[in-house]
């Protein structure tokens, strides 16, 4: 039924065949598609995890520093790799993390520690994925964090300190409740993209040996679908991660309205 | 609010700035370590002698990729995406932002057009469909392949309406009632009072065209016409995957000059570093924008 529609269709979409589920039968069919699958799982909820954790940490501390102009010098600092591109930030990266002219190892061997081939060993890549991650982001979102600080209201302090409470009881009591709207906001918004692992970053950076842990949807799509012109099942991989991905956005933009009243528009 | 400090907060102060003086190092050192490699002489930076200072100082690296003909054509070919595609970003944001900041009663099809808009932000299909479009479109290896996929940005979109829904009516009934109509009130009152979110908007689309490199690696199938972060990703990064073994891919990255490629990565970043004073004013506003409401 289906493809005598498509057949008759077939003069308005070019020469095409009927195939059915043929490409899906296909991608399920690569034997290590479900690694892949968890490669991206993985590095997506790593990144998630610590992009939360690290820029909330810091801009409480940062919230603590007393000196206007040291604040402001750390922000200006902290942010800047946010605006370049991950090819820039690869290259560096690259140039960097080399285990025979690297200055990071040059540093660890300092210490004693032998060569680590950080962006060639499948045992350090996706780490090394996620660090590289935060460090490229956490600048941006403790600005983002430190906003939803500095808009809490002063006068909640004076009366905690009032009922004497400390710095830290302070903190626990009114600075991060004041925040944790903003928190489970991002968290739950970060829900739709577990399948996004990075693409930009990952493809600048793995290489042959690291596949098996560094191989995600994303660059499996590229090499497939624009490297060997397997158009069928690269489409249909494209396509799974994109209906995937449109019901997790649905269902956090749901739960956000829910949670909050936060509509985007 | 002044106390005395006790014990346990100087303690915690003096680790605190510490801990801050150390992570801006780990965000500036790699930086100074590639400006240090990109100003020093060959046999140093092989010999592995450079560390955050350059050593026999040379301005040699940057004379190549100043001289080199492919880098200053993708520079170009960077700047006219950059300018035409931010000026294209920001005129539809405006021109499609207005008429949806109304409300229903003044058009009556608004949420179609919103979650139409919206709906491109939820689903896309992937890589090979967007590769195919521009292709049957026959825009591959021009200028619009850059610049058109991503003419409208849905996010910006909505910012920017929800910015012009908190203009006061009264302004609009005012420029009515002396008989401005829908254009004259866009132009004469909108834009004037959203320049602090224009500006913003502006920032990100130039941040945004100035760092793009794979829709010039797609879609330009002669390297001659790449921009320049594309051309960067192909001689700083690129590991091929159907002629590099490993151990090759390893013995490159030892051949290869690497001041010469941190000379070039440092000048693709020094617009950035020129827009950076903006961003920082414009960015803290734009987090406001894009925040919470409510």
């Amino acid at each position: 039924m289906p493809s005598s529609i498509f057949s008759r269709l077939g003069g308005l979409l070019g020469n095409q065949e009927w195939v059915g589920f043929d490409n899906f039968d296909y991608v399920f069919s690569i034997p290590n598609i479900w690694q892949v699958v968890w490669n991206t799982l993985r590095i997506a909820v790593l990144k998630i995890v610590m992009g939360i954790i690290v820029p909330i940490t810091f801009a409480l501390l940062l919230n603590e520093i007393r000196l206007m102009l040291f604040k402001r010098v750390t922000q200006t600092i902290i942010y800047f790799p946010y605006f370049l591109s991950w090819v820039i930030l690869s290259g560096i990266l690259i140039d960097i993390l080399s285990p025979s002219s690297g200055i990071a190892n040059q540093f660890l061997g300092v210490f004693g520690i032998k060569p680590i081939y950080f962006l060639g060993e499948n045992s350090w890549f996706p780490y090394v994925m996620v660090a590289s991650d935060v460090w490229k982001t956490f600048g941006f979102n403790t600005i983002v964090y430190l906003a939803a600080i500095t808009s809490i209201d002063p006068s909640l302090y004076e009366a905690a300190a009032a009922d004497g409470a400390g710095r830290i009881r302070q903190t626990w009591h009114v600075t991060l409740p004041g925040m944790h709207m903003i928190i489970v906001l991002l968290m739950v918004l970060s829900l739709g993209t577990v399948l996004d692992a990075g693409f930009d970053q990952i493809f600048n950076m793995y290489s042959p040996q690291v596949l098996q842990s560094g191989d995600i949807i994303d660059t499996m799509v590229y090499r497939m679908g624009l490297l060997q012109a397997q158009y069928g099942p690269s489409t249909a991989v494209g396509l799974l991660k994109s209906l995937v991905s449109f019901i997790l956005i649905t269902i956090s933009y749901w739960i956000a309205y829910r949670l909050f009243k936060y509509r985007l528009f | 609010m002044l106390t005395r400090q006790t014990r346990a907060q100087k303690v915690f102060n003096a680790f605190n700035y510490a801990f801050m003086i150390v992570v801006c190092l780990l965000c500036l050192v790699p930086f100074i370590h590639i400006l240090a490699l990109s100003l020093s002489d060959n046999a140093a930076v092989s010999g592995g002698l450079v560390k955050l200072w350059p050593v026999r100082f040379t301005l040699e690296p940057y004379r190549y990729v100043l001289d080199r003909d492919a880098f200053w054509r993708a520079f170009g070919i960077t700047l006219q995406r950059t300018l035409l595609g931010t000026l294209l970003n920001v005129m539809l944001v405006i021109l499609l932002a207005y008429p949806l900041s109304k409300t229903k009663e003044k058009l009556r099809t608004r949420s179609l057009y919103v979650w139409m808009f919206f709906f491109t932000m939820l689903f896309n299909g992937g890589l090979i469909p967007s590769y195919i479009l521009i292709k049957e479109l026959g825009i591959m290896d021009t200028l619009w392949a850059l610049v058109l996929p991503g003419a409208v940005t849905v996010f910006n979109v909505i910012l920017m309406l929800n910015f012009f829904r908190q203009v006061p009516e009264e302004m609009e009934d005012a420029a009515n009632i002396d008989g401005a109509g829908h254009w004259r009130t866009l132009w004469q009152i909108y834009v004037p009072v959203s320049m602090p979110a224009i500006a913003t908007i502006t920032l990100f689309c130039l941040v945004g065209h100035w760092n793009a490199w794979f829709d010039g690696l797609i879609f330009m199938r002669n390297a001659d016409k790449y921009p320049l972060q594309s051309y960067l990703q192909t001689i700083v990064v690129e590991f091929n995957f159907q002629t590099m073994s490993a151990t090759e891919a390893e013995r490159l990255a030892k051949l290869n000059d690497r001041s010469v490629k941190s000379a070039q990565m440092l000048v693709a970043a020094v617009p950035i570093l020129l827009v950076y004073p903006f961003l920082q004013r414009y960015f803290v506003s734009g987090i406001r924008l894009g925040s919470v409401k409510g």
